[in-house]
């Protein structure tokens, strides 16, 4: 995929003071007390959900303000105008993840429903009992659960790739995993707690020879790295808004034209429908007939300004900036005696998870919190995982395009002091 | 940095943290449960000897978990040996209200045990971190789940 150029930037090396400016909540200060200067922002807790620029603050109170009014139904002024609008984040998705057409991106809430929507859809219509489903050991619950749900309902099979001590999908494993009751592959493109960023397209090659299909969990991958659909050949694709520093409540499925022409709708409502009679109601064509109800305008909007954000900032500077980063962070944290970094993968997304001997993650959390910093500590809705490596929980710092080194100093000084609290 | 934090990681905390009494299952009980938190992935179990007259005549705790989490254990094994299932009880309540309102709003729970609520107060600063509750009530949601019965308790389905 081509990165735009920023305008105003030009071939400028990535600016990443520049970049900040463009992040309002970034100039706040926490944990301010009467008598006591708060300490500034240090959010490393992209991996759940970024902070989000001013161009899509503005892009969604422009809309409430000027043009909003529900979509694909009235004849009126601004109804054709929040359509219009809406509608451009679809042709922006497909752009972002050189899909062939708009008619490939599916709206969701999230890269949850994305993933419920494919196995209640495509699973449902075309799974029966003694399929199987591959994921891996590193997935997300979100692409987890579903297949679980649909294996309770229909008798499928799920088939757990292992996870190698680098946190790297044990690829040899995967292969000889490929079976003939295997009819979907669905695997994380990045793992949300460990870093590693999955080979997707060998992985989709490897199906495709025994004719099965492919769907990736982008969630983490899309935000981090240019995506290129149909470079990797993936059948699904899934990612979430928020992450993409776009709001909450909207989320991507692509999918191959002719996979979602055959998936049957799986919400009933308004929007979706061609004709409704009492004796028979026939559904749109794809991806509409997946849109039940209003959706998401105001959101949607938002995406594409998130969208039009990053495509500016371009996705290889942004992956650039963010594996400088990373390298610095995973220098400076292995510095650190007692502490250990979970997922060490040659390939890897700036998230670095850690465990520190003696002082559990929530207790670290706690204290790097009032360091100003923001991490995540827990489970990261990843248990199958997080028993794989032998932790009850982690800290995890995951980076975005407005962090900078100082930032990681910031980190390694609150870790050091945290240390010497509970030492 | 951290000097206002000494309020929720007192001393008395961070020795019980990383030295909790009454560890690991005991050879001898006869009610248990087991006490999860989804959200941090604590997980605790209750080992309960009760007597038939009511009386808590030995507890110990196992599991694994953050200081606050280890620490409220702990304490909780010392305060309840000897104390019968009505006053673990009312302990439980006045625990909880210390934890989760301000000293205005806590309940009435009756006469307590003044050395057991002294000892408790160390945990009071959880109430100023409200993600850390949890933390700190987990023990005791798994205590009195075990006094009553129940094989096991998630924070996520108790209301706090």
């Amino acid at each position: 995929m081509s990165d735009l150029l920023n305008p105003t930037l030009g071939n400028a090396p990535y600016d990443v003071m520049r970049v900040r400016q463009d992040f309002p909540i970034l100039t706040r200060l926490v944990h301010e007390k009467k008598g006591r200067a708060g300490k500034p922002l240090v959010y490393l807790d992209n991996g759940a959900s970024a902070q989000k620029p001013r161009a899509v603050i503005d892009a969604m109170s422009h809309l409430l303000e000027n043009d909003y009014a529900n979509v694909h139904r009235g004849v009126h002024f601004l109804s054709q105008r929040s359509t219009d609008l809406y509608e451009a984040t679809r042709d922006k998705v497909a752009r972002f993840l050189n899909a062939p057409s708009r008619e490939n991106i599916v709206f969701t809430r999230n890269a949850t429903e994305a993933f419920n929507l494919l196995a209640n859809s495509w699973g449902g219509r075309f799974l029966k009992a003694g399929d199987a489903v591959v994921i891996s050991w590193m997935e997300h619950h979100a692409n987890i659960v579903p297949w679980q749900l649909l294996r309770d309902r229909i008798g499928i099979n799920i088939k757990v790739v292992p996870v190698l001590d680098d946190g790297s999908l044990d690829m040899a494993a995967y292969e000889a995993m490929l079976t003939p009751e295997v009819k979907l592959v669905s695997i994380t493109h990045a793992s949300n707690v460990l870093g590693t960023v999955n080979p997707a397209a060998r992985i989709a090659r490897l199906a495709h020879a025994k004719g099965i299909l492919v769907a990736f969990d982008g969630s983490q991958a899309a935000v981090h790295q240019p995506v290129d659909v149909q470079a990797i050949d993936a059948d699904f694709y899934v990612f979430t808004g928020h992450k993409l520093y776009g709001p909450t409540g909207i989320g991507v499925l692509y999918g191959r034209k002719e996979l979602l022409d055959k998936m049957p709708p799986w919400q009933g409502g308004g929007d979706m429908i061609s004709t409704v009679s009492f004796e028979n109601t026939t559904y749109r064509e794809a991806p509409y007939r997946f849109e039940a109800g209003t959706p998401a305008i105001v959101e949607g909007i938002g995406l594409g300004a998130a969208i039009d954000y990053v495509s500016a900032l371009g996705m290889s500077a942004i992956q650039a900036h963010e594996q400088r980063l990373l390298a610095y962070a995973t220098h400076r944290l292995s510095e650190i005696e007692g502490l250990r970094i979970i997922g060490t993968a040659p390939d890897k997304a700036a998230i670095i998870s850690f465990t520190m001997d003696g002082i559990h993650p929530h207790d670290i959390g706690t204290l790097l919190d009032r360091g100003g910093v923001a991490v995540r500590v827990g489970r990261h809705c990843a248990e199958p995982l997080m028993d794989r490596f032998g932790v009850g929980a982690t800290a995890r710092a995951s980076f975005g395009l407005y962090n900078t080194e100082a930032e990681v100093d910031a980190l390694v000084d609150a870790v050091q002091a945290c240390k010497a609290f509970f030492g | 940095m951290f000097d206002d934090l000494r309020d929720l990681y007192q001393e008395v905390i961070l020795d019980h943290g990383k030295h909790p009494r009454n560890f690991g299952k005991p050879a001898a009980f006869n009610r248990t449960a087991r006490g999860d938190n989804p959200m941090c992935g604590d997980k605790i179990a209750i080992y309960l000897t009760v007597g038939a007259d009511g009386t808590i005549q030995d507890l110990h705790f196992d599991g694994r978990g953050c200081a606050i989490s280890q620490a409220s254990a702990s304490l909780m094994t010392e305060i309840l040996r000897g104390k019968s299932m009505k006053e673990a009880e009312a302990l439980f309540g006045y625990f909880h209200d210390m934890c989760t309102k301000d000293e205005d709003e806590q309940g009435d729970h009756g006469t307590l045990d003044e050395d057991a609520t002294d000892k408790l107060a160390v945990l009071s600063g959880v109430r100023e971190f409200p993600m850390r509750v949890k933390c700190a009530t987990l023990a005791w949601h798994t205590m009195n789940a075990a006094l009553h019965g129940e094989a096991t308790t998630s924070t996520e389905n108790a209301s706090f």
